[in-house]
């Protein structure tokens, strides 16, 4: 009952997806279910995300009640969260500011708050990579050096005084760059990893529809 | 500028400013300005769900459209709380089987249909005998590049004799590509902290100016 069923209702939600395929949805019952189970995915899939936001709720709720360290901290990620789901989840009939449009407190907070520190998150990275590259990237052996080779050249070629540089020494090398490592090498091994990343996904698939694979029921 | 403009820029300086401060060392400022970005972050997504996931998919369907049928997703939904109570967390399984299972079906055949025959189709089809001698090169790198990658990738058999040459191949390919990669996402994030140095200086700078001069 509490492994079997489980492993069931995988299987045929999975098939249908498969036999979906294989039907026209204008002619056939099956055909139609395609997009209606994915409403059905995207609806679980919803409460999925509220469950991550419940549980952050939980554990910093249970931190800031028992004043464990640093909860004020803890007590600030509390309000931000109401202070943005709140507005957002009532309606906007009540007042402008409610809801999730121009000029809502939810659409000021993303705007003024969230967007500027996601973006300045991502910036500080520059500066972590840069330290990064400079213990990585040395030259000790054919496949470092390939790597400090091509990052050099990459990183010159994406800025116009680096495409300049490299137009000096030969003029169709920003050319070459584009053609022979973005076109040709990179190209590659991403399609190679594509491909076997696919492969590997479709067996898992396979292995999770037939009940192989438990491991996301804690088995 | 306005009162509110100007308060919205020192309110966004102030977080941007709080966050670079990490890069001297973690301070107060910073850990408060994470936190806030961890709380709106997760505040976001409530109502992203809200609006385009219960209202939008589930709830208007139903009233609007007699979808009724649309309450067993919503079911299946609340039953992944169940994972909060001792004793019931068994039953959350039955909606994480529903997607688990659904997503297998979808991912099968979009990978295999989707990704891997057209990554094929595409690399054979880039053998192009017209294109000269730079075509005929670049081809012989795709084909060479793909297949020694693959390879390297083969962990079934002892990378020795031809197999280990290949992946040996396989290996000096992936770094030029993470080189090409790294470039690039050096390149985007200094981008991004153009802009950010951007807003600091012509923004929050010329609200300064604007205040004190």
């Amino acid at each position: 009952m509490r492994t079997t069923v489980p492993v069931i209702i995988a299987f045929l939600s999975g098939f249908v997806m498969i036999l979906a395929f294989f039907f026209n949805p204008e002619k056939s019952f099956i055909g139609r279910l395609e997009p209606e189970v994915l409403a059905w995915v995207t609806i679980v899939g919803g409460f999925t995300l509220l469950l991550g936001v419940v549980s952050i709720v939980r554990v910093n709720f249970t931190a800031v009640k028992r004043r464990k360290e640093n909860w004020p901290y803890k007590l600030a990620t509390l309000i931000s969260i109401f202070a943005m789901a709140i507005p957002a989840i009532l309606p906007s009939s009540w007042s402008p500011l409610l809801g999730t449009g121009t000029g809502s407190i939810y659409d000021w907070l993303f705007n003024y708050l969230d967007a500027p520190m996601m973006s300045t998150m991502f910036a500080m990275l520059a500066f972590y990579i840069a330290s990064a590259a400079f213990r990585a990237f040395r030259a000790r052996n054919a496949e470092a050096t390939l790597l400090l080779v091509t990052a050099t050249l990459v990183m010159l070629w994406r800025v116009p005084m680096g495409e300049a540089f490299l137009k000096s020494i030969h003029g169709d090398l920003p050319q070459y760059i584009n053609t022979y490592i973005m076109g040709g090498a990179n190209l590659a091994v991403q399609r190679g990893i594509i491909i076997g990343a696919a492969m590997g996904a479709a067996a898992m698939s396979l292995r999770i529809m037939l009940g192989i694979e438990r491991t996301y029921m804690g088995k | 500028m306005s009162f509110v403009e100007h308060l919205q820029i020192w309110i966004a300086a102030f977080f941007m400013l709080s966050l670079f401060s990490f890069l001297y060392k973690d301070n107060p400022f910073y850990k408060l300005a994470e936190h806030i970005f961890a709380g709106l972050s997760a505040g976001y997504y409530i109502g992203l769900v809200w609006h385009a996931v219960i209202l939008q998919t589930m709830i208007n369907p139903m009233i609007q459209d007699g979808k009724w049928w649309l309450f067993i997703p919503g079911l299946l939904g609340v039953m992944m709380f169940s994972r909060f109570f001792k004793g019931f967390h068994w039953i959350s399984r039955y909606s994480l089987a529903f997607v688990m299972g659904n997503t297998a079906g979808i991912f099968l055949l979009s990978e295999l249909h989707g990704k891997v025959i057209p990554q094929v189709q595409a690399t054979m089809r880039s053998v192009d005998p017209s294109q000269g001698f730079g075509g005929l090169l670049l081809s012989v790198i795709i084909i060479t590049g793909v297949i020694s990658t693959l390879l390297y990738f083969y962990f079934s058999k002892e990378h020795k004799g031809l197999l280990g040459g290949v992946a040996k191949l396989g290996i000096w390919f992936i770094m030029v590509s993470f080189g090409a990669h790294f470039g690039y996402t050096v390149m985007a994030r200094i981008s991004l902290l153009i802009g950010q140095v951007q807003f600091l200086i012509f923004d929050w700078g010329g609200s300064i100016q604007q205040i004190f001069f």
